[in-house]
């Protein structure tokens, strides 16, 4: 497979100019057939199984089917993704069931501010310290190596 | 001739890739761009939320020098760097690249990347270097900084998505610009520029991978780097370095997950299947490549080789004792409650280890009902990638900064502007740049940060817009579509699209590319030994390979990325092959051998850089000196 999609759960991102799992995959599998309305994974022996898709598609229907070439088949893994955690959900071959959730960002989505605060050399376009440093290093300078010490 | 839009666009500053180092690139250039009034464009060729190597998560931070609490010195971290490459490193780049890492990390807190914290508040390390992160939005919370500097830019930034960039544009010795396609609509690129940060990621799948049906693409970096970087550089006629030094990881097996966590953090032991410790029966070993096998932590690649010697004596598999080393843990925990309870929360951190950067290995293990506490599992060394940032080196041979350098590294190691390649006005971060290993996730976006500080220097020194050549932009454009155009001039001429007496498709022109490098060049299936003739016979398959590849063809925009991919993989299988043979002995056993010189010697205690010239099409090797600055 290894992404693969779930027909009676896909709508085609219906009302969006493409797909959400055609917009993120980052090795370009995703594609949508327009003639039935399915988003499909055209190259699933190139697929990482990175599970992008499958985090991002609106109606949870894009799975992952471990590669059949190794993987013993029956084991299911399935990601909640919010904007704050992520919650797995890991099923074994022999039926048994585990969860676990972690945190996936302490911020706000979108609020990413590049300088993160540090306003130390806002100019100096010939120094070492890049721009926030050295106060985004938590230093007074940025450091050089003892033998070239003056 | 296929009929696509040729779309014209002037910058400044390029940015190439959208990966860990151009996202660093992003934010620094955006501040000093805006102070200069210049303009920055970003072209990717996936969407930037998730793409490059990062795409899927990682559970670890691996540079963080920390040298704010002085736990270590920039000395501790060149040493460590130069004696995991066994003593082949550049001290200028990796010193420059650790002395800015940390407020690369102190950014990815403050944008909201959690790093786990310690009773104190301090970072919890997972090794000296490596902090632990809950890190399956990494990707997203990095890229999101650097997409808000570009929008802050207003109509001076850009940010292209879905764009594949195949070739450089010259002007004389200087960049001036790349040309690429769109892999969404009918679209070819002309970008022109005044100086181009190169961060197009290493490469995958130059190397038959051990999986090679559908678990072809789980290959442990994943399968989009396909050599982006390597083929620009060179192509630009820049001089390369350390291209003979790929990395094998060695991992959990067939699903590569990281095995860092339970060798550091969980301190766990491998043995063979017999329960011995090879790194403890093979000790003597080591004294052969002394003096880097006496140092610790013990080079990755000495590591690699004392298993690699078990799996040869027929002595595999080799195993991860995750049971043993859970149990030791839970057990000094104290009274059976707080064993149970730290079990609990070791076997979630094992989970999560995974869940954030392998997915593959969690679906594995719990197909295999696997329960790491209970029961040991398989470590493999995988097959050979080209990764500078990791535990391999190679890249563009990049100047260091000017404060860096003393008397002597000043005329081997500088030439105007940090991390510029020997191209004027190209600059290379991350896996585009040689030399400068273990910089990980985090030394690539310092990295990034500090190019792009340099390339705006350059521009406001160097302020005038390099000639473009448009006659020749043209011509790339008829030669980078040219595979669509075969397809559909050739495809009535058989019943099936992919076997055609006329063409050949990308796919099996990869296999066929790797059947090469894995039988002739030290892959998986010849142990990683490899010499002359062998090497000899894969340039002579690979030269034909060459002539082939003007006969790939594509059906659709999809495959001509593929095409070109793998046109990229050729070029780095060819300087890789040539390099090789040019370093006649064996420096790094765990990562290839040549059987005819497998003793390491004084005299290549040297850089091997390679360069093609793109007017002769000649390549020449040559050898640059290892100065030490400690």
């Amino acid at each position: 497979m290894p992404s693969f999609v779930i027909p009676e759960k896909c709508d085609g991102c219906k009302a969006l100019d493409k797909t959400a799992c055609q917009y993120i995959c980052p090795n370009d599998l995703m594609v949508l057939n327009k003639d039935i309305m399915k988003a499909y994974n055209r190259e699933p022996d190139m697929c990482w199984e990175c599970y992008n898709c499958v985090k991002i598609c609106p109606t949870q229907a894009i799975e992952v089917r471990g590669y059949a070439d190794f993987v013993p088949m029956g084991a299911q893994v399935t990601p909640m993704r919010s904007t704050d955690s992520i919650m797995w959900t890991v099923k074994f071959r022999n039926g048994s069931l585990k969860r676990f959730k972690f945190p996936i960002r302490t911020t706000p989505e979108g609020s990413a501010a590049p300088d993160g605060g540090w306003k130390s050399n806002q100019g100096d376009l010939k120094s070492a310290a890049l721009w926030g440093e050295p106060a985004a290093l938590g230093l007074n300078e940025v450091p050089t190596l003892k033998s070239l010490k003056k | 001739m296929a009929n696509f839009q040729t779309v014209e666009l002037t910058t400044d500053l390029l940015i190439l890739g959208g990966g860990m180092s151009a996202c660093g690139a992003a934010v620094e250039a955006a501040h000093w761009a805006k102070l200069n009034n210049l303009k920055v464009t970003l072209v990717d060729k996936a969407a930037m939320d998730r793409s490059g190597a990062v795409a899927m998560g990682l559970s670890a931070i691996n540079q963080y020098v920390g040298l704010k609490d002085g736990e270590n010195t920039l000395e501790d971290y060149v040493n460590y760097v130069k004696q995991d490459l066994m003593g082949i490193a550049r001290d200028d780049l990796v010193a420059n690249i650790a002395r800015h890492v940390d407020s690369t990390v102190h950014l990815y807190e403050k944008w909201g990347l959690p790093i786990w914290k310690d009773e104190k508040g301090g970072y919890v390390h997972e090794g000296r270097w490596q902090l632990m992160i809950n890190g399956e939005s990494y990707k997203v919370v990095v890229a999101e900084a650097a997409k808000n500097a570009i929008t802050g830019l207003g109509d001076k930034g850009e940010i292209y998505e879905r764009v594949f960039i195949v070739e450089p544009l010259l002007d004389g010795d200087r960049i001036a610009g790349a040309v690429g396609f769109s892999v969404r609509e009918e679209k070819f690129y002309i970008f022109k520029a005044k100086a181009v940060i190169v961060c197009m990621g290493g490469a995958v799948h130059v190397f038959r991978p051990r999986s090679t049906g559908e678990g072809l693409g789980r290959a442990w970096y994943p399968p989009w780097n396909s050599g982006s970087s390597a083929y620009f550089t060179m192509r630009a006629g820049a001089e390369m370095t350390c291209q003979e030094v790929r990395f094998i990881p060695v991992r959990f097996k067939d699903g590569y997950g990281p095995v860092g966590a339970w060798f550091l953090l969980f301190k766990s032991r491998a043995t063979n299947a017999f329960g011995g410790d090879y790194m403890v029966e093979r000790k003597s070993e080591l004294e052969k490549w002394k003096p880097y096998g006496l140092v610790k932590p013990i080079p990755a690649n000495l590591r690699n080789w004392l298993g690699m010697m078990d799996q040869m004596e027929g002595k595999g598999p080799i195993y991860m004792r995750t049971e043993e080393a859970i149990q030791k843990i839970a057990s000094s925990a104290g009274d059976e409650k707080a064993a149970k309870k730290k079990l609990k929360e070791l076997e979630s951190e094992a989970w999560e280890d995974f869940l954030d950067m392998t997915i593959s290995q969690a679906i594995l293990w719990a197909a295999s009902n696997v329960s790491p506490e209970e029961k040991s599992s398989e470590i493999t060394a995988a097959e050979p990638y080209f990764i500078g940032s990791h535990s391999g080196a190679s890249g563009a041979w990049v100047s260091g900064p000017a404060d860096l350098q003393n008397d002597q590294s000043r005329k081997e190691y500088f030439w105007g502007y940090g991390h510029m390649s020997t191209i004027k006005g190209m600059f290379c971060a991350g896996d585009a740049s040689g030399a400068s290993s273990h910089k990980f996730s985090s030394g690539s976006h310092a990295e990034g940060r500090i190019a792009a500080k340099e390339a705006v220097r350059f521009i406001v020194e160097n302020n005038s817009q390099p000639k473009v050549d448009m006659a020749k932009a043209e011509e790339l454009k008829k030669i980078i579509l040219r595979p669509l155009d075969l397809f559909q001039e050739n495809k009535s001429k058989s019943s099936d699209p992919n076997i055609n007496p006329n063409f050949i498709k990308p796919k099996m022109f990869m296999f066929r590319l790797q059947k090469i490098m894995d039988e002739y060049s030290a892959g998986v299936s010849a142990q990683f030994a490899t010499n002359k003739p062998s090497l000899e016979r894969a340039l002579e398959l690979l030269g034909w390979l060459k002539e082939d590849s003007d006969k790939l063809a594509a059906e659709d925009l999809h495959e001509l990325m593929r095409c070109w991919e793998n046109v990229q993989r050729m070029w780095q299988a060819e300087v890789h092959v040539r390099t090789i043979l040019f370093r006649e002995e064996t420096r790094w056993p765990g990562y290839y051998r040549r059987t005819d010189f497998p003793e390491m010697k004084d005299e290549w205690k040297v850089f091997a850089n390679a360069k093609w010239d793109p007017k002769s099409g000649a390549w020449t090797m040559l050898k640059r000196p290892v100065i030490s600055l400690i």
